[in-house]
């Protein structure tokens, strides 16, 4: 089979809002941080795929606007998936390992900003039995939350409250050293037990952020990659699985899809050193760590993960970034890369990569 | 060049409604129709399992599923979040209780609303029962919502024919979302020029083409476009066609021509309509010019400036 590899990553400073450009032109100075960084033009790459929503942007095909920014004309390779870009990064992987291309530039982009978040995504869910109501996005998460809460085991995954506060006290407070994330710094876990909940049990510190941003990342297969980058990010497995779409069908404290793509994508032939999950939620970390079977000894998300910076469509392929830069410039070795799509970790991808051993 | 002027953010509200018209199956039909009749129905998997709501084909094995099932109305939390500020278009509109809720003789858990007075009347394992809608179509809604119920759990699923008089066959969801838009700095840039009647386009630092309307990018070349450049008010007729559908909402008579024009010193022809001249007489090559109604924020159409008609060759490039 063939190898590939990430051989480049670049993302946005996500904000909050970003009313003064339009998403291609949020989108551009990323994609040419990961071109420059291989020393590729546009038009040089042979597969292009993105990621983004058409309910977020709202308006249909808003994903052509974006494809200006990758100079389209004269005609590309080009694939679209209305999904997280880490979709796309696994679409344009299949098409490397066929072999119809040596390079692929996957990207991906969010602006939550003009709508409201929680109630754009309500549009994702069964439009038969769930949509109607109107479930907003923060309140299925703290069902989930509740139930890892009360569940007869709670003892053994440590899940209380507290247990929640320390995930987002971590995580923000690891964002400090990442000058792209939307929110950095944290008080002590026990001081931000004291804020009131926004949707009990879930506390504002438990929640991700909400804000627009960008991502990019250059795959490469074999010596290809090896010319672009002095140590590529290969993805020695990856697998994405899907739960039943019915929140009531399944245990909301498991995540067996995420298990069984970390199985799929050979996560679980050796240890890693560093995972970087993509749980908006803090409940949802206890969870994905759980199913991941991760130690004390894995550095878990010194990105600050997606509780510091959570660009919808983005931040499943800014993990997958965030783990093959780490190994670009040797801070690991061996990677677990996580991304999640849909109401409490309804889809699951899981990636391993490695570096050479230099 | 011209430096980039740092624009205001233009901002417009922009309401995205559509009412979706589904379609029912069998299973999904029975168990609206009964929510309508205030009966609650599941459906039985191949290993006995009661789906409630139910679904046509098995999540664990994919099988079909049609041995329909009834379940009682009292049911117990399985879990639940405390949603302290009611949003719009959800069950109720005080705070509430999210819950799923197992119904007695169900083995998977429904998503509703729990009317309760505050969080401390809520937990896992309460006994709940539905509070029925007033006016019911066929519909989840037809749940108005639970509340605490004091009775024991029991009853077993009963078989149903899942046979009604007057069956739900459809539901129409309307949905509406609420945006601010903001279209970017080039296209604020094109949209406040057209303000004062002047056509603002952007030229590629690499390939030096002048875009109109600008979007920020060279397609081409996939870099910014940031210089500006004024192009117009005249323009060349690079190809037409002629309209003879009258559109709902659009008052202009038919036929009439639309028509690609590009602007003096613009790298793309724009579309718009021609007119003040017989739609029959509008040729390639024919010079137009912007005609402005009052008020209007763009140009109303395009008429004949009485120029000669340009050469083929100063507009073969942008057709
Ligand atoms: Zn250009």
């Amino acid at each position: 089979m063939r190898e590939v590899a990430i051989v480049a990553f670049g993302q946005s400073h996500h904000r909050r809002d970003s009313a003064e450009v339009s998403e291609v032109e949020m989108l551009m100075p990323v994609l040419h941080q990961v071109l420059d960084a291989v020393g590729l033009r546009a038009g040089e790459i042979d597969f292009t795929c993105s990621g983004s929503s058409d309910y977020l942007a709202g308006r249909a095909f808003s994903f052509t606007m974006a494809l200006d920014g990758v100079g389209a004309w004269p005609p590309i390779s080009e694939s679209h998936v209305e999904m997280d870009g880490a979709w796309a990064l696994y679409e344009a992987w299949t098409r490397l390992l066929t072999g119809e291309a040596d390079t692929a530039l996957v990207y991906s982009y969010g602006k939550s900003s003009p709508g409201d978040l929680r109630e754009v995504l309500t549009r994702q869910l069964d439009p038969y039995y769930v949509a109607p109501l109107w479930p907003d996005s923060v309140s299925l998460a703290a069902l989930q939350a509740q139930a890892l809460l009360d569940a007869e085991d709670a003892e053994d995954t440590g899940a209380d409250e507290r247990a929640l506060a320390a995930v987002a006290a971590r995580s923000r407070t690891a964002a400090e050293d990442n000058p792209h994330a939307q929110v950095t710094g944290s008080p002590p876990p026990e001081t931000l037990l004291d804020d009131p909940y926004l949707v009990r049990p879930l506390r504002r510190h438990d929640c991700p952020p909400v804000g627009d941003g960008a991502a990019a990342v250059v795959l490469a297969a074999g010596d290809t990659a090896r010319r672009l980058c002095r140590r590529p990010a290969w993805i020695r497995g990856m697998d994405h699985r899907t739960e039943a779409h019915s929140l009531g069908v399944r245990d909301l404290t498991r995540s067996p899809s995420t298990r069984l793509a970390a199985e799929r994508a050979g996560a679980f032939e050796a240890p890693a050193d560093l995972a970087e999950l993509h749980a908006p939620f803090t409940s949802q970390e206890l969870i994905l760590r759980r199913e991941l079977g991760l130690g004390e000894g894995v550095r878990v998300n010194p990105s600050g993960g997606a509780l510091a910076a959570n660009p919808m469509m983005a931040a499943g392929l800014i993990r997958l970034g965030e783990a093959a830069a780490a190994i670009h410039r040797g801070a690991a070795d061996r990677a677990l890369a996580h991304a999640t799509s849909g109401p409490c970790l309804q889809q699951n991808l899981v990636a391993v990569l490695e570096g050479d051993v230099l | 060049m011209t430096p980039a002027p740092s624009p205001e953010v233009l901002q417009a509200p922009l309401v995205v409604e559509f009412p979706f018209t589904r379609s029912l199956g069998p299973v999904q039909s029975a168990f609206l129709t009964g929510l309508r009749e205030r009966t609650v129905l599941g459906v039985r998997t191949t290993d006995g399992r009661v789906l409630v709501p139910p679904v046509e084909y098995d999540p664990v094995t994919a099988d079909e599923l049609s041995d329909l099932v009834e379940v009682a109305p009292t049911g117990t939390v399985t879990t639940w979040a405390w949603n302290p500020a009611s949003r719009r278009g959800q069950p109720l509109d005080t705070p509430f209780a999210w819950v799923l809720v197992r119904l007695d003789g169900a083995d998977t858990a429904l998503l509703h609303a729990l009317d309760a007075p505050g969080p401390d009347a809520v937990r896992t394992g309460m006994r709940v029962r539905i509070r029925w809608a007033e006016e019911r179509v066929g519909a989840i809604t037809d749940i108005a919502c639970f509340e605490p119920y004091d009775g024991a759990e029991g009853g077993e699923a009963v078989p149903h024919s899942g046979e009604f008089t007057d069956p739900v066959t459809g539901i129409v969801a309307p949905a509406r979302l609420d945006y601010t838009y903001a279209p970017g700095r080039a296209q604020s840039r094109y949209l406040k020029a057209l303000g004062d009647r002047t056509t603002q386009g952007e030229r590629c630092p690499s390939c030096r083409k002048v875009y109109v309307p600008p979007r920020g990018a060279c397609p081409t070349c996939g870099v910014a476009t940031d210089e500006q450049v004024e192009v117009g008010p005249r323009g060349t007729v690079t190809t037409f066609c002629i309209v003879n559908i009258k559109a709902r909402n659009l008052d202009i008579e038919v036929p009439y021509v639309y028509a690609h024009i590009a602007l003096d010193g613009a790298g793309l022809a724009l579309h718009g309509r021609v007119g003040g001249i017989p739609y029959d007489q509008v040729r390639m090559g024919l010079r137009v010019e912007p005609v402005w109604s009052e008020d209007s924020r763009y140009p109303d159409h395009y008429r004949p400036t009485g120029e000669p008609d340009a050469d083929y060759d100063t507009y073969k490039e942008l057709l």
